[in-house]
């Protein structure tokens, strides 16, 4: 019963962190659910020991003696004398969230680590909402830092800050196709465009895919922001040089994730539904659309192997052309 | 022969009994056979009666293994156990000469293979397997140990008792008809439930090294007090080692509650019995307490006596919890200090679950905590009520819509 319980526990689950808690306080208070749900459950039935008894023979008339077999229970195995069943459990962690930030923190348990590998060397794009404030600059881009600078911001209008967006949207997009390493004359270049597939193959810098905002009442502004390879604090270092180009200044309020790769807000469990069944349910239901999305991206990156051997086969031919 | 099958059971007797009352008596004895092996003694008294136990296993597996054999398999059986033990006659004689001089056989009766064991006192000699000399677990001993065996069918929690080495060994020593049953009686006697003492008795293990009539004198100081036998129940039941501190101690602690306090000794009396760990723990945090909810919090010294008559957890709660709680209430959600006196059961809340609530409640613009205007939320509602009854009663809305708000935080 146990063992059935934890296998239904491997694979890939999303939680929703609130703010103000660390993403290894997260990690500790899941586990200690799954430990609590694993260890309820029903004990096995107890192991039984074989006692030779010392007694009369039956049904002789003689008073002769004889042993007997028989099974007693043993208590070596009960749940008092040998502790709980399980004591820890391998739990990761995906993308992670720093202590101000909230939203969609993607854990896996047991096996189901491995495809926490998966996920990072697929270099999915991630959605953040980014709210902030026009006229303040602090030491750390938080609303909670040393306040640093106060500016005015009557002149700023949504249309100019439409056009940075748009700006810092366009600057991107050519740091993305410089680091997925792919020839802008090629044809894979424009089957992959077409597709929406360009991403990097390795590490860099904070890439935006895509930057619009959502809300606009002065002082206030809310954006959406998708994004790879990012942390936290680069995004809200982006809300203070938004402030910069918008010649005023601005802060960072709320940093919050609502997609990390394929899980979204409405896979997130609150802090409320971190336990057993519920936990088992994300799993089982989010693991055919993990398995479907990984291997599409397996897919992806072999075909972009097959680029080496295309590329020598001109050299190949300049090399028959002096025979 | 029949002398040597009583020496050999009295032997294994006493192997069991040294194994589970005097662990030195074991340690000594393995020395023992560890000065015969450094002496290179050919053959040892001790080793003779391990030999023996041997081709006693040996006898009873052929027995147990042809039980449903015919008359005839049986003989043939028994002539096969017996030729052994008649081939080797001849390699113990010189041997046993050898060791003739030894101190050790004056205290063994000489021995006399030569008389054959009869089936029935075959069958009566019994070979136990060997107890671990020393184990970090009470697994190894339950199977063997009667008064393991009744405290798991209590409901003690061994598991949790043998990290603590001292206790394990205790345990092992004790004889549940001349240690044990005196202090259930006397726990059953108290009030306590069938199903409380496991739990009771997995917490103060160290009350079977007690003195029953202390037990008693500390019970009767209760009750000098004025607690009824059900509060004392009540009490026991939840701070398991009230009972082991001693009657000047559980005075200075009365008299601390009431003078810090200033209560009547009706009230204390009432406080006590509502959270009894107050007696048993720790004076630190009770008085740093009382500082921070006067000094930092700025409570008055009658609004602090009204909120801990009614919550007496307050006492003992965290000091970094309380200031957070406090400054979330009172700053955020402006509610001031004569409404926190009625509803102190907020500090027993957590701060999270308040900043959830308020928020929603903000968001929604039914955020008023003042009795005088209306549409107003009682503090006692807010913090108290589970997720469904406060979005149905207070934000009039549904889970669904609590839950979608919880995610844009």
């Amino acid at each position: 019963m146990g063992s059935s319980g934890l296998a239904r526990l491997q694979g890939l689950f999303a939680v929703y962190k609130p703010p103000g808690l660390k993403w290894l306080h997260v990690r500790e208070t899941v586990e200690l659910q799954l430990l609590k749900g694993l260890n309820a459950q029903q004990p096995s039935a107890p192991e039984q020991h074989v006692r030779f008894l010392l007694g009369p023979v039956e049904g002789s008339e003689e008073k002769k003696l004889t042993l007997t077999a028989t099974s007693v229970p043993s208590l070596t195995t009960h749940r008092l004398v040998r502790g709980p069943a399980f004591r820890n459990l391998k739990i990761g962690v995906g993308h992670r969230l720093d202590v101000q930030a909230s939203g969609v923190l993607v854990l896996a348990v047991g096996h189901g680590r491995s495809l926490l590998t998966d996920m990072y060397d697929a270099h999915l794009t991630k959605d953040y909402t980014v709210r902030g404030l026009l006229g303040k600059a602090t030491d750390n881009f938080c609303e909670d830092g040393q306040l640093i600078e106060k500016t005015t911001y009557d002149h700023v209008t949504r249309e100019r800050l439409d056009r940075i967006l748009a700006m810092i949207q366009g600057s991107h997009q050519k740091a993305l196709v410089m680091y997925s390493n792919l020839d802008l004359k090629s044809q894979e270049a424009y089957e992959r465009a077409v597709q929406g597939v360009i991403r990097p193959m390795n590490k860099s810098p904070m890439l935006i895919a895509g930057i619009r905002c959502l809300h606009f009442a002065p002082p206030e502004f809310l954006l959406e922001v998708q994004c790879m390879h990012e942390t936290q604090q680069q995004l809200r270092r982006l809300v203070h040089e938004i402030g910069l180009e918008l010649k005023t200044t601005a802060v960072c309020m709320q940093v919050r994730r609502t997609r990390d790769g394929f899980f979204g807000l409405d896979d997130a469990l609150l802090r409320t539904q971190w336990d057993l069944h519920s936990i088992q349910d994300a799993i089982q239901t989010a693991a055919p659309r993990v398995a479907r999305e990984l291997r599409k991206n397996l897919s992806l990156m072999s075909g972009h192997q097959q680029q080496l051997p295309s590329a020598g086969q001109p050299w190949a031919s300049r090399v028959q052309a002096p025979l | 022969m029949a002398l040597l099958a009583q020496q050999l059971s009295r032997w294994f007797n006493s192997v069991k009994l040294s194994s589970f009352i005097k662990a030195t008596q074991v340690t000594k004895h393995s020395a023992g056979l560890g000065k015969n092996a450094s002496a290179q003694a050919l053959l040892s008294s001790d080793t003779c009666f391990l030999q023996w136990g041997i081709k006693t296993d040996r006898a009873l597996f052929s027995w147990s293994s042809f039980q449903s054999a015919n008359t005839t398999r049986r003989k043939s059986s028994t002539n096969s156990t017996l030729l052994p033990s008649v081939s080797e006659q001849p390699e113990k004689i010189p041997r046993l000469e050898s060791e003739l001089p030894l101190e050790e056989l004056d205290d063994l009766p000489p021995l006399s293979p030569l008389q054959p064991v009869s089936e029935e006192e075959a069958i009566q000699i019994a070979a136990y397997s060997p107890l671990p000399l020393s184990s970090s677990t009470l697994a190894d001993y339950v199977d063997h140990s009667e008064t393991l065996q009744k405290l798991v069918q209590l409901g003690v929690d061994l598991s949790k008792i043998e990290k603590h080495p001292d206790v394990a060994n205790l345990l092992l020593r004790l004889n549940f008809e001349k240690d044990i049953k005196q202090i259930l009686l006397f726990l059953k006697d108290l009030g306590l439930e069938d199903n409380q003492l496991g739990p009771f008795l997995t917490k103060n293990y160290a009350i079977f090294s007690e003195d029953l009539e202390n037990l008693k004198t500390r019970v009767a100081y209760l009750q000098s007090k004025n607690f009824s036998k059900t509060d004392i129940a009540c009490m026991v039941k939840n701070a398991p080692f009230l009972l082991s501190f001693s009657v000047e101690r559980l005075d200075n602690r009365l008299g601390f509650f009431q003078k810090e306090l200033e209560l009547s000794v009706k009230k204390t009396r009432d406080l006590v019995v509502r959270l009894p760990r107050l007696l048993t723990g720790s004076l630190e945090p009770v008085k740093e307490n009382m500082k921070v909810y006067r000094l930092e919090l700025g409570f008055k010294h009658n609004e602090i006596q009204h909120m801990v008559t009614k919550i007496p957890k307050m006492l003992t709660a965290n000091k970094r919890k309380l200031t957070e709680t406090f400054d979330y209430v009172h700053n955020v959600m402006n509610i001031p200090h004569h409404i926190i006196v009625k509803f102190p059961q907020v500090f027993n809340t957590r701060v999270f679950k308040i900043k959830e609530r308020h928020l929603f409640l903000a968001y929604l613009g039914k955020a008023q905590y003042d009795p005088a205007k209306p549409n107003y939320v009682s503090l006692d509602k807010f913090v108290s009520f589970p997720d469904e009854v406060f979005c149905k009663e207070i934000a009039k809305a549904s889970v669904n819509d609590f839950e979608k708000f919880l995610k844009t935080l």
